[in-house]
């Protein structure tokens, strides 16, 4: 797969393609989640409020899928010095932070139902808000240096920073303060576990958001590869 | 005499030289703690409790201060081209640079840390863990603030870009640190806290020179 995707113009023609279809993908598949949302029964303690955890677990999850996603794109280009990676690895941060931002502001309307509060200085949302900042340090990096490769390098080698520290992060936010409920989708006792009546929304919402997430990222690359194409163009048409 | 004991003396004596040392840093250091109580109120009793936390905290940020010339001005004037052809592994290099900020900032801040912490109330106690804690930290701040520091080389806006790169990356330090200072605190002891915040500045100066160096020869060539 990767091997065929890292010609330039196979890659273009694949996304050309493949960008719509995961398009429509997920606009099924968040249609029926969604419909599934809103038919499912309410929850004895929560009542309809447990309706935006279709909404706000899927977020979280792609809050840190889409980091994976830089983590390999960075690796990829810093490794084999790329330009496609690049391109794919500045395409995915802007998409990142919009889902970890997504994640805290419905974390934050679901907080405050049930927990009382907006906000909780608590493990799980202080960790994902030093991962959304961590998504504005890469996008700041990024911006700040002129050149385009050194840039692109630079940022590379941050992400992978973070794709070492976030696990440290995670586990020393854990050690210091955890009000949030622990893992129910692959709990290991079977009475934690999500009923099979949430666990199909949320399993259909997290394949739309992530179908999404696919089409999204591959119209930015496209876009990036266009951008870099056209300021070729111009370098060569002021030269000549 | 090696080339990386020349080259500590020689960042050591530029620290001095050109920044006035740790002068800055401690002046920084010292205004947080003044205006401290001047915004929440002198109550001996509302300090105490944050007295700790804050003293470590404003020793993290004084920590990022100098960070930008740590490796801009070698940059600027060629030094770092010099560096990176000379023999000791331009990651050896780095990390030389980095213990040097260590000492000429990180050291004399720790020392004064437990100074601010009792100025502001805190137990006198405490001061042992807080200078454990302070030693620590402040040898990890200066390794992962370097590798901002190494990141941000030819960008605009270095010193803030630093602060934006670094700060997530002092999550886990700070944490342990505040965790150790609650437990010391409340008679726990806080060696649980200490000896996280240690290995954690352990791995912070084993692996912060391969990203520092990489991040170097990236805006080398």
């Amino acid at each position: 797969m990767f091997a065929f995707l890292v010609n330039p113009d196979r890659f273009m023609a694949f996304s050309r393609r493949a960008a719509p279809a995961f398009g429509i993908l997920a606009a099924a598949l968040i249609a029926v989640g969604l419909w599934f949302t809103f038919t499912a029964p309410e929850d004895y303690q929560q009542g309809d409020t447990v309706r935006i955890m279709f909404i706000h677990v899927p977020a979280a999850y792609l809050a840190m899928f889409s980091y994976v996603c830089l983590g390999i794109a960075s690796f990829l280009s810093l490794i084999f010095r790329h330009a496609l990676a690049d391109a794919a690895a500045k395409a995915c941060a802007p998409l990142g932070a919009a889902f970890t931002a997504l994640a805290l502001v419905t974390g934050a309307l679901w907080g405050k139902p049930m927990w009382g509060t907006w906000w909780v200085w608590d493990a799980r949302l202080t960790s994902v808000l030093v991962l959304f900042l961590f998504w504005l340090g890469y996008i700041a990096l990024r911006a700040a240096i002129d050149d385009e490769t050194k840039a692109g390098r630079a940022a590379a080698i941050l992400a992978l920073v973070g794709l070492v520290n976030l696990p440290v992060i995670h586990f020393s936010v854990e050690w210091w303060n955890s009000l949030h409920q622990g893992a129910t989708v692959f709990a290991a006792e079977r009475e934690n576990r999500l009923p099979p009546v949430y666990l199909i929304p949320m399993a259909l919402m997290s394949l739309g958001y992530m179908a999404a997430f696919g089409s999204m990222w591959l119209v930015r690359i496209r876009a990036e590869v266009w951008r870099r194409r056209a300021q070729v163009l111009a370098l060569q048409a002021a030269g000549s | 005499m090696s080339p990386l004991l020349v080259l500590l003396r020689r960042e050591l004596a530029l620290a001095w030289g050109r920044g006035g040392g740790p002068l800055p840093a401690l002046a920084f250091y010292a205004g947080i703690t003044t205006l401290l109580p001047l915004a929440i109120g002198p109550e001996p009793d509302r300090l105490a409790v944050i007295a700790p936390g804050i003293a470590w905290l404003a020793l993290a940020l004084a920590s990022l201060l100098s960070l930008e010339r740590l490796f801009e001005r070698d940059h600027e004037d060629g030094t770092l081209d010099l560096l990176a052809l000379g023999g000791p592994p331009l990651e050896a290099v780095c990390a030389v640079k980095a213990l040097a900020q260590w000492l000429a900032t990180g050291l004399p801040l720790a020392l004064a840390a437990p100074v601010a912490a009792v100025m502001l109330g805190a137990p006198p106690s405490l001061a042992p863990v807080i200078v454990l804690c302070a030693l620590a930290g402040s040898l990890a701040f200066a390794f992962v603030g370097g590798m901002g520091a190494a990141l941000a080389l030819g960008s605009r806006r270095g010193g803030l870009l630093i602060a934006v790169i670094v700060l997530p990356l002092f999550a886990p330090p700070v944490i342990f640190g505040g965790g150790a200072l609650s437990q010391a605190a409340s008679g726990l002891g806080g060696t649980s806290g200490l000896l996280l915040l240690g290995a954690w500045a352990a791995v912070a100066v084993a692996l912060s020179p391969l990203a520092m160096a990489a991040a170097c020869r990236n805006a080398l060539d």
